[in-house]
């Protein structure tokens, strides 16, 4: 099965090992994976921001790069979430406002194909065992847009429970949100400060080395925390401990 | 503290304080995790929630639909049962209304059933203009009134206050409004509600006039309905000879069949009950009992106008159960008033910005005060999708466009002060339409990352402020891509 690594601008600028860890576990599970050179950004950050019409172009991009694979994989909750609800919505808006169903007509490819990492796995692949080796307590956030936009569920956790070494704890007020939401660390500074500090304070309330997410964004803005606050843990993208083994162990 | 939401400062700025306010975070967090978590057992409980959920979004949006028609049965409905409805456009309209009602009794005294829309008007301060006492009655809005405070949410309005705060306010300013509060009285909660009791059962006695709002209004036999925990409501809708029940155009219903949709959804999103301790119904007057006079005063202040938005519109299906203001982590941060309407929370930021209008700071600035977490919608009873409308609005914001104004289409400027972000935007835009482009800035960032300073100046620093960079990486991932090719050369 050939696949396109929807990495993301984000992780592709700053967190290529989370991308590296996405081509070695697919691989390892038998995917041939491409990384579409002509890949830029999902748009999110502008649609969210309330710039639909400068996402518009990144959203047509993104169907013209990826429209030819049997699936697009993404190791991110958020830009995922984009594609699959967001896209539709674009095109329906366009619509709406007499733009024709151009818009709607080019997205509508991607959107079925587009999945999460662990949606992927668990759902294409059917694989919760990926044969990783992790030996640390971990402890795992739910990022909203995987679990109220996608409603990943239980997926991650079912992977993460099955990866040897590894103990997985209970992380309290586990589906709050970290306060990260894109621009809103920035516009909202005050109130996301304080909903990332009680985030890692909860984390670290668990006894775990390591707080456990599929999006390297919200782990940004939670690292970021805990480094700022001296907190021994560090964040983890959920592909970089699923990539893991025994021969070839994660940092 | 004002008691009126007039010049508020935007969301963040107010923000700032609350984050800052420890007895305040203390008190939020308390209250609404204790809600939140008997609200999700009360609607765990029950098997067609979801059923529920999409039949009430479903009557909401066809009452909405055509509720030109809704709202003319509701006229003929309440007059043939011997009531008289009155229309008005704006506050200013309602609050002239009922300042002429209440003058005509030759009162100048009335006992208030809690109730957003009044609050939403302005009422109580316009009718004090005319010199008319409102006694607010219900237990948090007294307390709200005696501590000349302001709502900060829209179940519990001084949820803000903890029952040691409650106790001080009590004290020292009961005597002032009527009777006093009894002798060494104590934060007990027992203690506090016979204060409360015997301060206001000598308003609800003398009364000749009681106001009110109402949850539902049911267009077919003109009954409204109002749904509360404390009986005062029932003092306020009983004991008076005369009832005048300010009402959002949007509270109508077609039927009875389908308030019992949201007698079910309500409770158990708002207070957590299976059912609340007082629903009172009346239709127009009766001879034998309740007041002889009901006047009716049917409000837009913007709701037409919100009704002609099709992503904004969803925000008329509210029930004001304010299940969306218990999970919102920013609200539990940020506190209620920092919204600056009598709507705070997730639905606040959506409601006001429509019916006031994008022009002021606040009404702004509140379209952004979410993360997007979407945990709002996913509580709420009627579907609202939150996030989608402060989306929409962020657009109307930050790029103008097309609205509907006092009934007339209007094209909007964008908002003052997102010039900057829009050029930033545009340039992103541009970038990421050439790769090449973003490799060159990518490979700028890593050849230059040791010289990245810890914190940033300027805007930057609403990041850096509390928050760590991450380290830039020796290369981006599409470097690596195409020198190893594909990861084949390079194990790691």
């Amino acid at each position: 099965m050939r696949v396109a690594l929807f990495l993301t601008c984000v992780n592709d600028t700053l967190y290529p090992d989370t991308g590296r860890a996405v081509v070695r576990l697919l691989t390892r599970l038998g995917v041939e994976v491409d990384f579409p050179q002509g890949q830029t950004c999902c748009g999110q950050a502008h649609y969210n921001t309330g710039y639909r019409h400068e996402a518009e172009p990144l959203a047509r991009r993104f169907a013209e790069v990826f429209g030819g694979y049997e699936a697009i994989v993404t190791p991110s909750g958020s830009c995922g979430a984009m594609v699959r609800e967001l896209y539709p919505r674009m095109g329906a808006r366009a619509r709406a406002e007499g733009r024709g169903n151009t818009l709607e007509r080019v997205l509508a490819p991607v959107v079925p194909k587009t999945y999460e990492l662990t949606e992927f796995l668990v759902d294409v692949l059917g694989v919760t065992d990926v044969g990783a080796y992790y030996p640390h307590r971990v402890t795992y956030h739910p990022t909203c847009h995987g679990l109220r936009g996608l409603g990943l569920g239980d997926r991650p956790r079912r992977l993460l429970e099955a990866v040897k070494g590894l103990e997985l704890v209970e992380l309290p007020g586990a589906e709050e949100c970290c306060g990260f939401g894109g621009t809103f660390a920035v516009k909202n500074p005050d109130v996301s400060a304080a909903m990332g500090a009680d985030k890692v304070r909860n984390a670290e309330s668990t006894g775990a080395g390591v707080l456990c997410a599929g999006d390297n964004s919200c782990l940004m803005h939670i690292g970021g925390t805990m480094s700022r606050l001296g907190s021994g843990m560090r964040p983890v993208h959920i592909a970089e401990i699923l990539a893991s083994t025994e021969e070839e162990p994660a940092v | 503290m004002s008691a009126t939401f007039v010049g508020m400062p935007a969301f963040p700025v107010a923000a700032h304080e609350a984050v800052a306010d420890t007895t305040l975070r203390g008190n939020l967090r308390h209250a609404t995790h204790t809600i939140r978590a008997k609200r999700a057992a009360a609607v765990a409980e029950v098997s067609d929630w979801a059923q529920l959920r999409e039949a009430g979004r479903r009557i909401k949006d066809h009452t909405l639909r055509h509720l030109d028609r809704y709202l003319v049965q509701v006229e003929e409905a309440v007059t043939a049962a011997g009531g008289t409805v009155h229309w008005a456009a704006d506050a200013e309209e309602a609050n002239r209304i009922v300042t002429g009602l209440v003058k005509a009794t030759g009162e100048s005294e009335v006992v208030k059933v809690k109730s957003m829309a009044t609050q939403e008007i302005g009422l109580n301060e316009a009718l004090e203009a005319e010199g008319i006492r409102a006694y607010e009655t219900d237990l948090a809005e007294l307390i709200v009134q005696l501590g000349k405070d302001r709502p900060s949410h829209i179940l519990v309005p001084a949820i803000h206050r903890n029952r040691a705060e409650i106790r001080d306010i009590f004290r020292s300013e009961m005597s002032r409004w009527g009777r006093p509060a009894p002798e060494g009285l104590t934060d007990a909660p027992a203690e506090l509600a016979e204060a409360a009791r015997l301060h206001l059962r000598e308003k609800f006695l003398r009364a000749k006039v009681g106001i009110s709002g109402a949850n539902f209004v049911v267009a077919e036999t003109g009954t409204l309905v109002v749904v509360e925990s404390e009986g005062n409501g029932r003092m306020c809708l009983t004991l008076p000879e005369t009832l005048i029940s300010v009402v959002g155009i949007e509270k109508v219903v077609p039927t009875w069949r389908d308030l019992e949709v949201f007698l079910q959804t309500l409770p158990r999103s708002s207070t957590a009950e299976r059912m609340n301790p007082y629903t009172s119904m009346w239709t127009g007057t009766r001879d034998e009992d309740g007041p002889s006079a009901f006047h009716l005063v049917l409000l837009d202040n913007g709701r037409t106008d919100t009704l002609a938005d099709e992503v904004g519109r969803q925000a008329l299906r509210c029930i004001r159960c304010s299940a969306c203001l218990n999970v919102c982590p920013v609200y539990e941060r940020a506190g209620g008033h920092a919204y600056g309407s009598v709507y705070p929370g997730p639905i606040g930021a959506i409601l006001s910005p429509q019916l006031r209008g994008t022009a002021s700071e606040i009404d702004a600035s509140l379209p952004y005060a979410s993360s997007l977490c979407g945990a709002c919608y996913e509580v709420c009873p009627v579907a609202i999708d939150i996030p989608e409308v402060l989306v929409h609005l962020r657009e109307r914001v930050a790029q103008g466009g097309e609205a509907t104004r006092q009934g007339n289409k209007v094209v909007l400027k964008p908002a003052r002060g997102h010039a900057a972000e829009r050029a930033a935007m545009r340039a992103a835009r541009w970038a990421f339409s050439r790769p090449g482009v973003l490799r060159g800035g990518q490979r700028l960032a890593s050849l230059t990352r040791r010289l990245h300073p810890r914190t940033l100046p300027g805007p930057g620093r609403a990041w850096t402020g509390t928050r760590d960079l991450p380290p830039v990486p020796a290369e981006p991932f599409r470097d690596w891509w195409q020198r190893t090719p594909g990861g084949k050369e390079d194990a790691k």
